[in-house]
């Protein structure tokens, strides 16, 4: 990508453009301080919020801002979480390849946070810190750091919620495209860290009939404790369409609701979350 | 981005009237708005041809991603058919398990987006699935690890095209659930390789594809001719 083209064709089209970002020498200074913080794939977001800056009316990116320190307060969770577990080593997670995987989710949590904390200085706001956790959730997961399966349950129910929550947040987003486009892309690396957590469940033998999608409102085996982030993902009706049986063909209810994950608002997660946060 | 479906031609009516400022203030939301307006000057007009057996068209705005989408959920509930239907040697009884769960998961978004786009649905795709060997279960998990990611990829790129906002809810709902396919698939070609850099960046971000670019790896695989005009 040649940012001084876009700068150029910027330009061209507002010749006071860089009276909104300082000067033309200002403006790619603080984009190099960004970039040198962020990916290349992370450049475009990192553009967009700073066109945002300059020419969006200061009220529009407010509700964004909250929703992304929203996906930051979750990504924490997830961050902190993992990277507790992963810290444990052979300890808790006994199998090599396992352990791997939790270091990998560990890692892309990590990076979530990180990029998050980048992004929203860009659009006017400020991050929020990190909470105190407790991943017992006041002594429901008590052994939660010794136990594998009990750590597997939570990260469960973590992943799970996590890819509801962003699913929830997509449509309140749209007026954004290079934040809708981030989260969109944050959201299937959670999906893709619920099926391989659901699939380490399986094969360790600690239910026998999790999969690596969701079926029904059915907690894989875990229980009524994580009841609340399985709640109506029993639907079957999509857009006034019933799945099940749809088109005449053999479509279960199980595999009519396994078919579509259900979003979840910000309230019912913040609900769940908050069982793990300490202050 | 509200803006990016309406069409070309209303898009250059609005440029005409709005003045160079709030221009950018309507365009500069983010580099995709950038990107869709560079692009937009120079598109043509949509034109529409009208589908035959060997053609389809997918058409403009959500109907065109919504069938863009079901075009792909076509691709994907032909091939798990065949791979149900015909099962590899030596597939376990937890592979077909869930091979059949994918199938229906499939055979479900098709279903759905044909019900959904009713009359403005495109008709139903031919496959050439020869360079498959279904036999063989390493051919038939590499090809449906391609398809799965490929998948992630194509929602992923296409929600921000989409208009309505429960059109783009209903693509999330979908887009995770072929996530949850893809992490498996890649964990039967290989352990740990669900995250792996081909699909995930070091910010944690999964890929994305324009529609463009999806249907030309597509295409090796579909017969039907797909006219499209979708970036």
């Amino acid at each position: 990508m040649n940012m001084y083209r876009i700068f150029r064709a910027i330009e061209e089209i507002d010749p006071e453009v860089y009276e909104r970002i300082n000067t033309r020498r200002e403006a790619m200074k603080e984009f190099a301080q960004v970039g040198k913080k962020l990916s290349l794939a992370a450049l475009p977001l990192a553009l967009g919020a700073m066109l945002n800056k300059a020419y969006a009316q200061s009220n529009t990116s407010a509700s964004v801002v909250d929703i992304l320190n929203y996906a930051l307060t979750l990504e924490y969770l997830e961050a902190t979480f993992y990277s507790m577990g992963a810290t444990q080593g052979s300890a808790l997670i006994p199998n090599a390849n396992d352990l791997t995987a939790i270091q990998k989710i560990s890692a892309d949590e990590t990076a979530h946070v990180n990029f998050l904390k980048a992004v929203i200085p860009q659009l006017g706001g400020t991050p929020v810190n990190k909470p105190n956790f407790d991943f017992t959730a006041n002594g429901t997961f008590a052994d939660v750091f010794s136990n594998y399966q009990t750590f597997l349950a939570v990260a469960q129910a973590f992943e799970d919620t996590g890819v509801r929550a962003y699913k929830g947040q997509a449509a309140n987003i749209m007026s954004n495209s290079t934040v809708l486009q981030a989260a969109l892309n944050i959201h299937s690396v959670e999906a893709r860290h619920a099926s391989k957590i659901r699939l380490m469940r399986r094969l360790n033998g600690f239910s026998n009939s999790v999969k690596p999608w969701i079926t029904g409102n059915d907690t894989g085996g875990i229980g009524s404790s994580v009841q609340p982030v399985y709640a109506g993902e029993d639907n079957t009706v999509q857009a006034g369409v019933q799945i099940t049986g749809i088109g005449g063909l053999s479509i279960s209810a199980s595999a009519a609701s396994e078919a579509f994950d259900e979003p979840l608002d910000m309230q019912s997660v913040l609900a769940i979350a908050s069982l793990f946060i300490k202050s | 981005m509200k803006h990016q479906n309406v069409p070309v031609s209303q898009d250059q009516m609005l440029m005409h009237k709005l003045p160079r400022r709030a221009f950018l203030r309507y365009a500069g939301f983010g580099s995709i708005g950038l990107t869709a307006w560079m692009m937009a000057a120079s598109c043509h007009k949509d034109h529409n041809s009208s589908p035959s057996a060997e053609e389809v068209t997918l058409g403009s705005g959500d109907v065109g991603i919504l069938n863009y989408a079901y075009a792909l959920e076509q691709l994907e509930a032909a091939f798990y058919t065949q791979v149900v239907q015909t099962p590899y040697s030596g597939i376990t009884d937890m592979e077909l398990s869930f091979f059949t769960d994918i199938r229906d998961h499939e055979i479900a978004h098709r279903e759905f987006f044909k019900a959904a786009l009713s009359t403005q649905a495109i008709a139903s795709l031919q496959f050439d699935f020869s360079s498959i060997n279904f036999s063989s279960r390493s051919s038939v998990i590499a090809t449906a690890k391609a398809f799965e990611d490929l998948g992630v990829s194509a929602y992923n790129g296409a929600g921000v095209y989409l208009q309505t906002p429960d059109y783009l809810t209903l693509a999330g709902k979908i887009v995770s659930v072929e996530a949850r396919h893809a992490a498996y698939l890649r964990e039967l070609v290989m352990t740990d390789t669900f995250v792996d850099s081909d699909v995930v960046d070091q910010n944690g971000l999964d890929l994305s594809r324009k529609p463009s670019e999806v249907l030309v790896i597509a295409s090796t695989y579909i017969k039907t001719k797909i006219n499209s005009q979708l970036p």
